[in-house]
């Protein structure tokens, strides 16, 4: 395969200059060759999820002979988010693709760009809190890719032990020891401003202790009628960053700290605690051998200690736009059927360490996973979970990483960041159309 | 001297010995290749936005709301800060290129050893791509393992976080597209100054006049055509600037390093295109009220010369 | 050069030598940082610091980033390739055409010309827009229709560019050819276009720098891996959840190669139009 490629490319290389065509020929090989169907599937380039979608077209390929899955990979992040925008409206979008669900999927038009699925086989045997992520309109377009991850604080046990310390479940206690990691010398807080969006999560992975103050707030916050400034729960997500800050309490390089960086620290006890998505820990295991159990999970700390929740992410889905049809189509119904099975989830987990359970019944990550998946899997089992906000609300302003950064690195105070982020909040209900705004 | 000449075009010279009109020598379809590419592909996208600009365009639909984005786009709090980022690093990019690349220019035709590693290696970062150039200047500006502060230590200075100092990053990475681009600003200067007539300097040096006169009152005056080329492309480049900011701070920390055009582009990214488009407009009237009218006085004055 | 140097043999040596210390300092070391990382493995590739390589990774890295998706990089030099060439060769002799008649001919085009050429440099491209025309031209996501939208975007600095260089070349040449019975395509391509030769060089190499290096319209108007061109290799290994530095950076140091390339066999052609200019004026 490989060496075929290079031959390829090495003869269209060699006339190219007389043809002046585009080389995309010799990516894309032909569909009805010998009656094979060749799908294109659209997936972030993260390394870990080019793992996963390669097993799985090497796997689905093996099980179903006469259908090819080529893996294509886009920008991920806010890029990402208007490439797939911009292939949807021109009806150019690839046979399958991987795509957030929530509120981002909600902005892509579902109704009108995919196709629902069910009728499709295995969809009913997907969890409800993953299906209401893909749903619009009563009807399910997505199956799950990956597992649920929790927005949470990720801490180092050694740590904690050495310096007799437990885990907190209030803000108060969490901060107390905080005080004392810090007389340690080492840094309490790890913070990531180097990629900003690992600023949010203070204020969205504290949305599990929002709920549970107040239970209205996804619907008033969708209707226009709560603010993050006025809801003193909301607004202490905000009060938390500044006062990370304020202490300085976080990691002296936190304004140009990246992932990479910030996971070493805390892999090596050079920082205590790192409020970070869980599906962080693979990187964090691959980069740093041996430090799958030194790594520890607990959710964001609220001010009851009785009701600490976590906070939960929705696996990002997997769809079939409208635009694919006819042989294809019945591929890519076959493919979907095939990620939302037991095999499909056995074909993950050989591709990367599972960091969070799967949102397909009868699918286990096995005891093998690390502590931190087995502390987050405690709270969903304990029903100590709820979803993120954006699974419940399609209201999310798109500045909120800058504003966060903003509050974090003392550039303005918790008060202003929230009445920033109610403005932005209000520019994306106007340009959604959304009633009430 | 110069105007009596460009009295005199061939087309009269032409016409006046009995031709038709019609058969100038300089005929105007040759506007045509261009300006069908350009015309279809430049202009007519540009006319269609005018339009998506007054409406609530999510791609997938969109409705007819007037003046709202633009409403919308005022009120957005990063864009009066925005605006004067524009304009700081507009002027401080165009007026760092045209005083460096003149000194490097004059250096760079002067006798020096190594001349031509010297321009090789001015020229060279203009090559480069600017998200390369922009990920390698992230790193070596990082505050606590960079190079830059790295070597700063070791003759005792702290250096300050390049980029993650609200106050430094906007001229950090001004700083970074001078270093890109002065090259070209360098090479346009040394095409100017070689184009002098040797007669000049043999005349001043006759007349005993030293190197600050020859920069004076031979180089400066006669180079003007090429400042007036540096200037007015530094000045758009910096104004439109965009891929740089994107690749280093992406307009943080926070909003402090936001231009108009990396406002746009987190507008687009929303998935707000009509108000993105609405920002596009609005940039464009920003870049027109100021290159207009200074391109115009350039040219007027380099008639006059 | 020659010529200049004969008669002025004393070369300022203190000056020589700053500027060449500085050119170090200032150009070669972000460079030779680049190569560096480059060979780092991924570890110590992450610390971001200006040190020796632990061990080296060269052939490694370069075969990891080449191998990376499918040979997506071989692929993506194709097509940048193709895409450079086509678009510089149709910008340069379309805006040479433009130039020439823009600077020659008093007509009552000339303002609408200047203003849209100003207009071209000024308005940001308003991208979905020219996505919708492509569209309807059956031309998106096609590299002709990406070579002629970067031949749209790219015309105004050509003929800006042209236009100032025409102005030096003294208008009796014309009237010369005309007398001797050239129509206005031998006149343009037989006369005027070879003189042109030291501003084609110099738009040559800008505007293949610009187009191989653009990354922004090859995203939007040419989707799909199997049509990626080299800049969006980059994004390949500078995404949201992993960073490798030493792949980021040995990409770099490959797409950073071509340019290199095309600059030591323009160089001296640069020089030597220059210099030709000097001796001529």
């Amino acid at each position: 395969m490989r060496t075929r490629h290079i031959a390829v490319a090495l003869l269209a290389a060699g006339s190219m200059a007389l043809t002046a065509c585009s080389a995309g020929s010799l990516g894309s090989s032909d569909s009805s060759a010998g009656g094979k169907v060749t799908l294109n599937f659209l997936v972030d380039n993260g390394a870990e999820t080019v793992k996963i979608a390669n097993q799985l077209a090497k796997d689905f390929a093996a099980k179903n002979p006469a259908i090819e899955i080529k893996v294509e990979t886009r920008p991920a992040g806010t890029d990402g988010d208007n490439l797939i925008k911009t292939r949807l409206s021109t009806g150019d979008m690839s046979d399958v693709f991987e795509y957030n669900s929530g509120s981002l999927f909600q902005a892509i038009a579902p109704e009108k760009n995919l196709v629902p699925l069910d009728d499709g086989q295995n969809i009913g045997n997907l969890d409800k809190n993953f299906t209401t992520t893909v749903t619009a309109n009563n009807k399910v377009y997505g199956v799950p890719w990956g597992g649920f991850m929790a927005g949470a604080i990720l801490y180092n046990k050694d740590v904690y032990a050495k310096l007799g310390l437990s885990v907190p479940k209030t803000w108060d206690d969490f901060m107390a020891n905080n005080a004392k990691i810090k007389a340690a010398g080492i840094a309490p807080v790890i913070q990531s401003y180097g990629e900003t969006w690992t600023s949010q999560l203070f204020v969205l992975g504290d949305f599990a202790n929002v709920l549970t103050a107040d239970p209205q707030f996804p619907d008033q916050y969708t209707k226009n009628q709560a603010k993050y400034a006025t809801t003193p729960a909301a607004l202490a997500g905000f009060q938390h960053l500044q006062q990370v800050h304020d202490l300085g309490y976080q990691n002296k390089d936190y304004a140009s700290a990246k992932v990479p960086d910030a996971l070493r620290y805390l892999a090596q006890g050079k920082g205590a605690n790192y409020p970070i998505l869980s599906a962080l820990m693979s990187e964090l295991i691959a980069e740093n051998p041996g430090s799958e159990n030194k790594i520890g999970l607990f959710a964001i700390p609220g001010t009851d200690a009785s009701q600490n929740k976590l906070t939960v992410w929705s696996p990002a889905g997997v769809y079939i736009p409208t635009t694919t049809t006819g042989a294809k189509l019945d591929a890519a119904k076959k493919f979907l059927a095939y990620i939302a099975s037991s095999d499909g989830c056995n074909s993950q987990t050989a591709a990367s360490t599972p960091t969070g359970p799967y949102a397909v019944k009868g699918c286990t990550v096995g005891d093998n996973v690390p502590q931190a998946v087995k502390d987050m899997q405690a709270y969903i089992d304990g029903g100590n979970s709820s979803l993120a906000l954006e699974f419940l609300s399609p209201v999310k302003g798109p500045a909120l990483e800058q504003i966060c950064v903003e509050v974090g690195s003392g550039i303005s105070k918790a008060d202003a960041g929230a009445k920033h982020y109610d403005e932005d909040v209000k520019k994306q209900a106007q340009q959604l159309g959304l009633s009430g705004w | 001297m110069a105007t009596t000449t460009v009295t005199r075009p061939a087309e009269t010279l032409v016409s006046s010995a009995g031709r038709v009109r019609a058969k100038s020598p300089y005929p105007h379809w040759f506007y045509l290749p261009a300006a069908v590419i350009y015309g279809v592909l430049f202009i007519v996208p540009t006319i269609i936005a005018f339009y998506f600009s007054l409406t609530r365009w999510s791609i997938f639909d969109s409705k007819f709301i007037g003046l709202g984005n633009y409403r919308t786009f005022f009120q957005e709090p990063a864009l009066v800060t925005s605006l004067w980022h524009t304009l700081i690093y507009a002027v401080v990019t165009s007026g760092l290129k045209v005083v460096l690349g003149l000194l490097l220019a004059m250096l760079l035709t002067s006798q020096i050893l190594a001349r031509g590693y010297l321009r090789s290696v001015v020229f060279f970062p203009v090559l480069v791509s600017t998200i390369g150039v922009g990920l390698t200047f992230t790193v070596l500006m990082n505050p606590e393992k960079g190079l830059i502060n790295q070597s700063l230590s070791l003759i005792g200075i702290q250096g300050p976080g390049w980029l993650t100092d609200p106050s430094y990053a906007l001229l950090s990475v001004a700083l970074v597209d001078v270093w890109k681009g002065v090259g070209l600003a360098t090479l346009i200067y040394i095409a100017g100054i070689v184009s002098i007539p040797q007669e000049y300097f043999e005349a001043a040096r006759v007349d005993g006049a030293g190197a600050w006169e020859n920069f004076r009152h031979i180089v400066l005056p006669l180079a003007r055509p090429a400042t007036v080329t540096v200037i007015t492309l530094s000045l758009i480049g910096g104004l439109r600037s965009f891929d740089l900011i994107w690749a280093m701070t992406r307009g943080g920390p926070g909003f402090t390093s936001d231009v108009i055009a990396s406002v746009i582009y987190k507008q687009y990214q929303a998935g707000f295109y009509g108000l993105s488009t609405a920002g596009n407009v609005v940039l464009f009237l920003v870049v027109t009220a100021i290159v207009l009218p200074l391109s115009r006085f350039l040219n007027r004055k380099e008639v006059e010369l | 050069m020659t010529v200049l140097t004969s008669r002025r043999p004393r070369k300022n040596l203190l000056l020589s030598f700053l500027a060449i210390v500085l050119s170090v300092i200032v150009f070669l070391v972000p460079f030779a940082f680049v190569l560096l990382t480059a060979i780092k493995d991924q570890q110590q590739a992450s610390l971001l610091d200006f040190s020796w390589p632990h061990q080296f990774r060269l052939v490694q890295n370069f075969i990891d980033v080449v191998e990376a998706r499918d040979y997506m990089l071989i692929i993506a030099f194709i097509n940048s390739t193709i895409l450079t060439v086509a678009s510089v060769t149709l910008m340069v002799v379309f805006g040479a055409m433009v130039a020439f008649v823009l600077q020659r001919r008093r007509s009552k085009w000339n303002a609408l010309v200047n203003a849209l050429v100003l207009a071209g440099l000024i308005i940001p491209p308003a991208v979905v827009p020219t996505i919708w025309v492509l569209q309807k031209l059956g031309l998106f996501r096609t590299m002709p229709g990406l070579i002629l939208v970067e031949v749209a975007f790219g015309l105004s600095f050509v003929i800006l560019l042209f236009r100032a260089f025409i102005g030096t070349i003294p208008r009796e040449l014309d009237e010369a050819a005309v007398i001797d019975g050239a129509g206005p395509m031998r006149l343009f391509f037989r006369v005027i276009l070879p003189l042109l030769r030291p501003v084609i060089i110099t738009s040559v190499v800008v505007q293949s720098v610009f187009v191989f290096n653009d990354f922004t319209n090859p995203l939007y108007f040419l989707p799909g891996d199997q049509n990626a061109t080299v800049q969006l290799t980059l994004y390949n290994f500078a995404s949201t959840y992993n960073t490798q530095y030493n792949l980021l950076f040995m990409n770099i140091l490959l797409i950073t190669i071509p340019p290199l390339v095309m600059f030591l066999f323009f160089n001296r052609q640069i020089v030597a139009g220059m210099t030709a200019g000097a001796i001529k004026g």
